[in-house]
């Protein structure tokens, strides 16, 4: 990679991305079994998704619903009849050699995703969103334990027929911090609506990348790769970063960009032919006659369009203006699934900045750590409440709060009643740390001279030693006053 | 009493009354089947233990006044294209040789549910593409009234089993005339429900927006009875209509008088026997007799339905027969690759004419045709329809030749597969329109060999297509028993 | 439509069938006879004629989203011509679908 950047700046890439959502129905798209992750291989197949002969494919209402949801979510038109093709190639972990899907009449077309980078809000259009199902999964036996070079492969389809909705967007990215922010941001509308549990490094959220490059100004299309096997939003950022600057070399060398499919490989840090498209591919759509059209009434729409949950825009917008948050307060909260419990708080008194940190910072580390959903974290609204006002009163030290925040998150209690428990109630009574505060100037008389001789930050030493007297109990703020009173000499005890 | 002999409805009453067994009658076709079958080659399975255990439980529960279904011990040829559980269903194919499906069809569940005797599973041909039955994997089934003929296709086990006599009731699929056209040859009657009154599911597919399943039987109320069986809503089936079967007996003897009933001008011409146009316009005339109100009426569109057939079934077979690939079931024939072994099996595993279909189809569908084949071929099924609605403004039912030839000897059309296509020229607009049609039996030729009356009606309208039967076969009263030159009754004799 | 015997092959490679050369050259001569026979569809002025894909007007059956019974353990690969493990076993794959 060694494009100069002002060779590299007359070129703009166009990136357009696909991205398959794995829906959270309790059965397959098109038959009646379960879609529980793991178990035995084949253990959750039937004729139907097994493709036996004779066996026929009837929707799912659920997966429909959701569907439409999504497409009313991104601002969609939603069709009024749509209908299912089948997409028809070989592979063997497509039990009938065709994939049920839809081709053009979608269930939801035209609509956008605005989105925030550092440079400021940009709208992505979608081109559609559509039903189809999911394939099986092949394990490749072999000393490379890749499909190339294995010696043979094993079929299971449990994941095959489980439903997907596939989100086309419009070539309107430009950069990878874009394409990062597009993805999260449908990330949040999907976990918002509740149609996913959306995890790319599980697979239930997949993307690949359109990625072309073209000289600035122009408007005509170069010629594309097309990116897969992100497994994050990093590794969407990185790919395409990559993928940008390998083609900008070409370009700048005079050499074409072959249009084909390219496999990022994460360990490697590049990407790699998969591929070449030979012509087009050939996939013989043609509508599923063992299908019938979807249709779905303009009441039944409004309906479900009534009933959806506030988005993730909407719901940043409206935290920084009810709250007064800072707009990447209430951006991070709605992006961990904290936005909830934080309105909850804050109605049951707490401090909205404190609350928001709390959670953001604190509660979010504590998840991390345990590798949990914090939008799963045992914390009433109420214990936020009081913890916070708990420091704000001054009851409790930062430090001391963190403490009793575990506790409560392990069960122990309301905020107050851990710290009356454990005695980690902070001292705050000027009676009580007079005693402690003498006995550190006397201790560490040369930090007190050093003090008086102008040098401020010396007090630190002193603090330290009251804290430690105190077991860290003693209010900070008020034993900072106390040694400055008595150094200041307004009441030094003579 | 020769058991065999015996329609559905006799031993029905026969059964009920405790006159003879569920046991006698099953031990009886399977005596049949094990005198006919050397000669017509009906079977691709006789199913004698299960029949037999079957029959016994019937038995047992008539014993026990225990409830029975209204088909209780009526022995019945299946079609292999219905999967059984467990037990073996080829299509017809060596691709699905030894293949035991893990399920029942729906059909065979409601067969079950009825108390029908299944005897055996019925040859046909490949996939159910032909009209002969010689397209079969495993050998060429022949004609009860000329055994060096055809007796029709696809379902041609089935019709040849009724028309031995080895069973009263038979079940057949017709995505092109594949019931009647053989039935028509056969000398017997045989139902093309409207498409979604019978449940596909477990129906192994050909071409699912055409396919259906139907009845076969020696007499027009045989088959009622088995259509009201049969039919009816199936959720597992997106395009099975959620409605109860039409009631077909309550005006089964009401007789023609008042009906309209059309000719169709359009299906008089293309290569029809002078035989087959006598004894049909001699049926014709009989209606009118009966007080029928004749009319010619055009279908104007419906002379294109075999080149839209042509496109439409053949881009369906395409992609449904793509599951057969060495992979979960059936067949395999080893390769390097995967798509080696793919392409290796399904070039063994399938017969020339299912290659050939499949490849058309694969072709129609292909970049850059799509619209000037399939698409263009369901806006002509779109006229067709519009045809048989103006039609059904002035009449209550059509009429035609079920076939515009009898049966023809083994091997006559082997050699041009497009002669063979043009037999299923006036049956297949009502598959096209999803409309019923039943082919009857009004005669033969001067060769002995049977002739068939298609009658036609608008989609749901079963009652009055049986009713305009039942009411010629009365007045007919065509013997179904096959004989003449080289028949089944001279050999056995 | 006259077919050429490189227009056979590339269908028969989409159709996954492993044609010999007498049969390549056969259906060269069939599909195109058929193909004649089926393009006279293009004779009819269809105009803005909506196409029907069946016959009888159906629209959104749907199942609801509740579990149904799979098979029992082992059933699926009962029928498989090569199994492993619970799995279905294939000669090593080529193309990445």
């Amino acid at each position: 990679m060694t494009a100069l950047p002002e060779q590299a700046s007359r070129y703009e890439a166009v990136i357009g991305l696909e991205v398959h959502v794995e829906l959270n129905t309790r059965t397959k798209m098109f038959c009646g079994c379960a879609t529980d992750f793991g178990g035995q291989p084949n253990s959750r197949t039937c004729p139907v998704c097994l493709g036996q002969p004779g066996s026929l494919p009837v929707v799912n209402r659920r997966a429909v619903e959701s569907a439409i949801r999504l497409g009313l979510a991104l601002g969609c038109d939603i069709a009024p009849v749509s209908q299912f093709h089948r997409k028809n190639y070989f592979y063997p972990d497509m039990p009938k050699n065709y994939q049920i899907s839809q081709y053009d009449v979608p269930i939801c077309l035209r609509g956008s995703l605005t989105i925030t980078t550092a440079a400021g809000e940009h709208r992505v259009g979608i081109t559609r969103v559509h039903m189809e199902e999911d394939t099986g999964k092949s394990l490749h036996v072999g000393t490379s334990g890749r499909i190339h070079g294995a010696d043979y492969s094993l079929v299971d389809y449990n994941r095959a027929g489980i439903p997907l909705l596939e989100v086309v967007s419009e070539p309107d990215i430009r950069s990878a911090a874009q394409a990062q922010s597009y993805l999260s941001e449908l990330r949040a509308v999907v976990l918002a609506l509740g149609i996913s549990d959306a995890k790319l490094e599980e697979g239930s959220m997949r993307c690949d990348a359109n990625i072309s490059l073209r000289p600035v100004g122009h408007t005509v299309f170069g010629t594309r790769a097309e990116v897969k096997n992100m497994n994050s939003i990093r590794s969407l950022g990185r790919a395409i970063d990559y993928e940008i600057a390998r083609q900008t070399d070409l370009l700048i060398a005079g050499e074409p960009v072959v249009q084909e499919t390219r496999h990022w490989n994460e360990d490697a840090g590049t990407t790699s032919t998969l591929r070449v498209k030979e012509t087009t591919e050939d996939y013989r759509y043609f509508p599923d006659p063992d299908l019938i059209p979807i249709t779905p009434a303009a009441a039944q729409v409004d309906a479900l369009r009534a009933a959806l949950p506030e988005l993730p825009a909407a719901q940043r917008a409206r935290l920084a203006q009810d709250h007064g948050l800072p707009r990447e307060q209430a951006a991070t909260l709605v992006a961990v699934g904290l936005a909830p419990l934080f309105e909850r708080a804050v109605a049951a008194g707490a401090a909205p900045v404190d609350a928001a940190n709390w959670l953001n910072n604190e509660v979010v580390g504590w998840a991390n750590e345990r590798g949990a959903d914090p939008t799963g974290v045992p914390l009433a609204p109420g214990d936020l409440a009081e913890l916070t006002a708990c420091v704000a009163d001054g009851t409790l030290s930062k430090k001391l709060a963190r403490e009793v925040l575990d506790a409560v998150l392990a069960g122990e209690g309301s905020p107050r009643a851990v710290a009356a428990e454990r005695g980690l109630v902070q001292i705050s009574d000027t009676g009580a740390l007079t005693a402690a505060v003498d006995a550190a100037l006397r201790e560490h008389a040369d930090a007190a001279q050093r003090v008086r001789d102008g040098n401020d930050k010396a007090i630190g030493a002193l603090v330290g030693a009251v804290m430690k007297a105190t077991r860290g109990k003693a209010n900070p703020a008020l034993v900072n006053q106390l040694l400055r009173e008595r150094l200041s000499g307004v009441d030094d005890g003579r | 009493m020769d058991l065999s002999a015996c329609d559905a409805a006799t031993l029905r009453t026969l059964l009920g009354n405790g006159d003879v067994s569920a046991v006698e009658v099953t031990q009886a076709s399977l005596d049949r089947i094990g005198a006919t079958e050397p000669h017509v080659k009906a079977f691709l399975r006789v199913l004698d233990e299960q029949a037999l255990a079957h029959a016994a439980d019937i038995d047992r529960r008539h014993a026990a006044g225990e409830p029975v279904g209204p088909l209780a011990g009526v022995p019945l040829a299946l079609k292999d294209i219905l999967c059984t559980a467990g037990v073996e269903t080829t299509c017809g194919s060596r691709i699905l040789e030894h293949y035991r499906p893990p399920y029942d069809a729906a059909v065979v569940e409601r067969l079950r549910a009825a108390d029908a005797v299944v005897v055996g599973k019925t040859n046909m041909d490949e996939f159910a593409m032909g009209s002969s039955c010689e397209n079969s994997a495993f050998f060429p089934t022949r004609n009860p009234w000329d055994l060096d003929r055809v007796p029709g296709g696809s379902s041609g086990g089935s019709v040849a089993a009724v028309a031995a006599f080895d069973a009263p009731l038979g079940i057949g699929t017709d995505t092109g005339g594949s019931i009647r056209q053989p039935a028509a040859l056969c000398g017997l009657v045989g139902v093309k429900p409207t498409y979604g009154l019978v449940s596909r599911y477990g129906l192994i597919a050909f071409a699912s927006s055409l396919d259906q399943v139907g009845p076969i039987a020696r007499t027009v109320t045989d088959a009622a009875l088995l259509l009201a069986a049969i039919g009816g809503h199936d959720p597992r089936d997106s395009t099975s209509i959620p409605q109860p079967v039409p009631d077909l007996t309550a005006a089964l003897d009401a007789g023609v008088d008042g009906l309209r009933v059309g000719v169709v001008r359009e299906f008089t011409g293309d290569g029809m026997e002078p035989g087959v146009r006598a004894r049909v316009d001699a049926a014709i005339a009989r209606l009118g007799a009966l007080g029928a109100d004749v009319v010619e009426v055009s279908l104007p569109h419906a002379g294109y339905g075999v080149s839209a057939y042509y496109l439409i079934a053949p881009s369906e077979c395409s992609s449904n027969l793509s599951r057969y690939d060495g992979v979960r079931y059936g067949l395999r024939v080893d390769g390097a690759t995967t798509e080696e072994m793919m392409a290796r099996t399904r070039a063994a595993g399938f017969g020339s004419e299912v290659k050939r279909r499949v490849m058309i189809g694969t072709y129609a569908l292909s970049a850059g045709y799509y619209d000037a084949y399939y698409a263009q071929a369901q806006r002509v099924r779109t006229l067709i329809i519009r045809d048989f609605e103006a039609a059904y403004e002035h009449c209550d039912v059509l009429v035609s030749p079920t076939s515009p030839t009898t049966a023809f000897r083994l091997g006559e059309r082997a050699a041009d597969p497009l002669a063979m296509y043009l037999s299923d020229i006036y049956t297949i607009p009502s598959n096209l329109a999803g409309a019923p049609a039943l082919s009857l039996p009004v005669g033969t030729d001067d060769a002995g060999l049977p002739v068939g009356l298609q009658v036609m009606a608008p989609v749901l309208g079963e009652a009055v297509l049986f009713r305009v039967a039942r009411a010629l076969e009365a007045d007919l009263r065509f013997d179904a028993t096959p004989t003449g030159r080289n028949s089944l009754a001279e050999v056995l004799a | 439509m006259s077919l050429s015997t490189d227009d056979v092959r590339h269908v028969a490679r989409l159709a996954r069938l492993a044609l010999g050369d007498d049969e390549i050259v056969a259906l060269q001569a069939q599909l195109s006879d058929i193909l004649a026979y089926a393009e006279k569809v293009g004779e009819v002025a269809t105009g803005d004629v909506p196409p029907t894909g069946h016959a009888y007007p159906l629209a959104d059956v749907l199942r609801d989203d509740e579990p149904r019974p799979s098979l029992p353990p082992d059933a699926a690969v009962a029928t498989a011509p090569q199994a492993e493990d619970g799995r279905f076993r294939v000669p090593r794959i080529v193309d990445e679908a």
